[in-house]
């Protein structure tokens, strides 16, 4: 296996404040990573780094093979191949849930429109969300908007995928299909790094667990020994309250 | 049953007896402010007469829940309370005031018929007087030889419009893209002449309601792309972009249209190399559109502020670049969002054309000064000032109604 991600003394401020300190965090190609930790504690801030929606100012970034900096070129074929959901799904509100699927392929990926639109059906399939390709955003519930959008991520094809808390905007009786899809796209072999409190989902998944605190990775572990026998006191109080 | 009756408290049990009690009252108040019926009286009881007939005519019939549908629907909305009632009966007494006046001198009796001042003996309107500037009115200082050039060129652009609304999508771009960058020259050349055979106008010969759909065309077609750039520029991270944004928006914003254009025709010129020349109306037409597009630049603004950051984020964890993501997410959704504040800035701008007047251009109104100042012609400015009006209201409703249409077109999020 190779080394998909990696960061090294990352560090980054909003203005005055630190939310990212010294963080080194590598990622294997089709390792599924969770991180966890307190609200504010930087956890958005680190894996919007890895795509550059956030900008580091120290430290290095390295996502399959290209180093993201000021200079990086064509930031937006790294983007390409690095696919995100958000808390809020983010999906595009004047266009179908199809045309949201197909949109970037067709225009990024300059995709042939008929080939999108099979590759969008097909995506949307996966999340068992076909039946509403022709609905706008606004028609559907929750849990099929969040589908929807990680059906959106993934018809470019992406060789890593980042989930920001993408249950935590969700009535609980739709988190579950969110998860679901989640699990599949694990299973299929992507290589994932998800933000979340859902520790069922951490358990069943996750190779390693990250917890974040103040902006630092406080400890990170293979899943099992991260709860089984976790080392650092914080996490151990984190847990304590989460589980 | 009589002994029911009271006058002061209508009851449901004689239902028809008060309504037919309240009509007949209503109707005599109506009456008489219509034909002065009880003018015998002195002065200040018969001014005072209807309106104590229909107050009272409205509370006898003022019963709720009558079961009949129209008296209802009557007393909810004009006659709920007695002072409901009084504001109903002072607007009904208005309209029966105000309206026959107004419609005697459009239409009863106005002159509609004939070629000369002497023409017009009615107390009315002498529309005689539109009829006989009608050409100059639309067409201005034109040849009137050369009339079906602008005929042509107008009549052009509605079959492309229309054409544009019947064919498919696909070759609908097409005619969009023509319309908008090619379609201007031709009418242009087309009205302007001077090659192709046709006999050279100058632009001081344009004029009239031509004239103002001339310049709010193509001030609209520019200062629409004008403002989307602006309204990007402000919110650019670059600072030189950013500042220079805001200082071209607050600069037009900030001095009155009446000034731009007289700097447009008077300054400007100055500033030009000695042997270039600039045609009065292209400077006007540059003038308006760089003051209006930074109106639109504002509205355009408006909307880009009140979409969430989230898609911004998720453009661009999608690939797209800056000019992708704001063309295909950004900028429709702002758009969308904004199109009454953009309906409002054409609206204006078509408003606006008339103050070219000050450079010397004279479209629809200036053409009307012209005519009213004609010695054979004075005392008409009312006519002229009411069609002109009228023509702008009728152009503006268009749009206005055209606008309201795109708004529901385009509204997917229910
Ligand atoms: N754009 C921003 N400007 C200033 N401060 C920010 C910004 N985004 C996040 N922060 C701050 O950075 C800290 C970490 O935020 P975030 O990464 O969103 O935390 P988490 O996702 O773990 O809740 C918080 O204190 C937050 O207030
Ligand atoms: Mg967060």
């Amino acid at each position: 296996m190779s080394t998909i991600i990696e960061m090294k003394e990352v560090n980054k401020w909003f203005g005055d404040f630190q939310v990212l300190k010294d963080i080194n965090l590598d990622v294997q190609e089709k390792q599924k990573i969770v991180v966890c930790g307190p609200s504010g504690s930087g956890k958005s801030t680190l894996i919007r780094c890895i795509n550059r929606l956030e900008e580091h100012q120290k430290g290095k970034i390295v996502v399959d093979g290209n180093e993201l900096s000021e200079k990086t070129k064509d930031i937006e074929k790294i983007r390409a191949e690095v696919g995100m959901v958000f808390q809020q799904f983010n999906l595009f509100p004047h266009l179908s849930i199809l045309d949201n699927c197909t949109l970037a392929p067709i225009w990024v990926k300059k995709t042939p429109k008929k080939q999108a639109e099979e590759l969008a059906m097909k995506q949307l399939e996966q999340v068992q969300i076909s039946d509403q390709a022709l609905k706008f955003p606004g028609q559907l519930s929750g849990g099929q908007q969040q589908r929807a959008a990680l059906a959106r991520a993934l018809c470019m094809e992406p060789k890593i995928m980042l989930f920001d808390e993408p249950t935590s905007a969700l009535d609980p009786e739709m988190i579950k299909e969110v998860l679901d899809a989640m699990v599949n796209l694990a299973k299929g072999g992507m290589t994932m790094i998800v933000v979340t409190h859902e520790m069922g989902f951490a358990k069943e998944v996750a190779d390693e667990v990250v917890f974040m605190d103040e902006g630092m990775i406080v400890e990170r572990a293979k899943t099992k020994e991260f709860f089984a026998n976790p080392k650092n006191e914080r996490t151990k109080l984190f847990l304590s309250q989460i589980l | 049953m009589i002994k029911n009756l009271s006058l002061l408290k209508p009851n449901r049990e004689s239902l028809h007896v008060y309504v037919s009690l309240g009509a007949a009252f209503f109707i005599l108040g109506i009456a008489d402010v219509t034909f002065n019926i009880f003018e015998f009286f002195p002065i200040w009881i018969s001014f005072f007469i209807p309106l104590v007939l229909c107050f009272y005519g409205l509370h006898l019939i003022r019963i709720e829940f009558s079961g009949i549908k129209i008296l209802d629907i009557l007393n909810k909305n004009i006659n709920s309370n007695w002072f409901n009632a009084i504001l109903s009966i002072f607007a009904i007494f208005l309209l029966i005031k105000s309206i026959p006046p107004i419609l005697d001198w459009l239409f009863f009796d106005a002159t509609f018929i004939g070629s000369k001042k002497e023409d017009c003996t009615g107390d009315g309107a002498c529309w005689v007087f539109i009829n006989v500037w009608f050409e100059r009115l639309m067409y201005g200082l034109y040849p009137i030889n050369e009339i079906w050039r602008i005929n042509a060129a107008f009549i052009g652009l509605i079959l492309i419009v229309g054409l544009a609304f019947f064919v498919s999508a696909k070759i609908k771009n097409y005619v969009l893209i023509f319309l908008i960058f090619v379609y201007p020259f031709i009418m242009i050349s087309l009205i302007s002449g001077g090659n192709f055979g046709l006999e050279w106008v100058e632009t001081n010969a344009w004029g009239g309601l031509a004239l103002t759909f001339i310049i709010s065309i193509f001030a609209l077609t520019f200062c629409f792309p004008v403002g989307l750039f602006l309204a990007l520029g402000r919110r650019s991270s670059y600072p030189v972009i950013k500042y220079a944004s805001i200082g071209f928006i607050e600069f037009w914003r900030g001095v009155p249209l009446i000034t731009v254009l007289f700097m447009a025709s008077v300054m400007f010129p100055m500033f030009l190399p000695e042997d270039t020349y600039m045609d009065k109306l292209v400077r006007v037409i540059i003038a308006i559109t760089l003051f209006e597009s930074a109106y639109m630049a504002e509205v355009v603004r408006g909307g880009l502020q009140a979409l969430p950051r989230g898609q911004y984020d998720a453009g661009k964890s999608l690939g797209m670049g800056y000019w992708r993501m704001h063309l295909l997410i950004i900028m429709p959704q702002a758009l969308k969002l904004v199109i009454p504040g953009i309906a409002n800035t054409f609206l204006a701008l078509v408003k606006d054309t008339p103050l070219i007047l000050v450079v010397g251009l004279l479209e629809l109104i200036g053409m009307i000064d012209m005519a009213k100042t004609n010695p054979k012609w004075l005392g008409f400015a009312a006519e002229g000032y009411v069609f002109a009006g009228f023509v702008f209201w009728i152009i503006c409703y268009a749009m206005s109604r055209y606008s309201i249409s795109l708004e529901r077109k385009y509204k997917t999020d229910r």
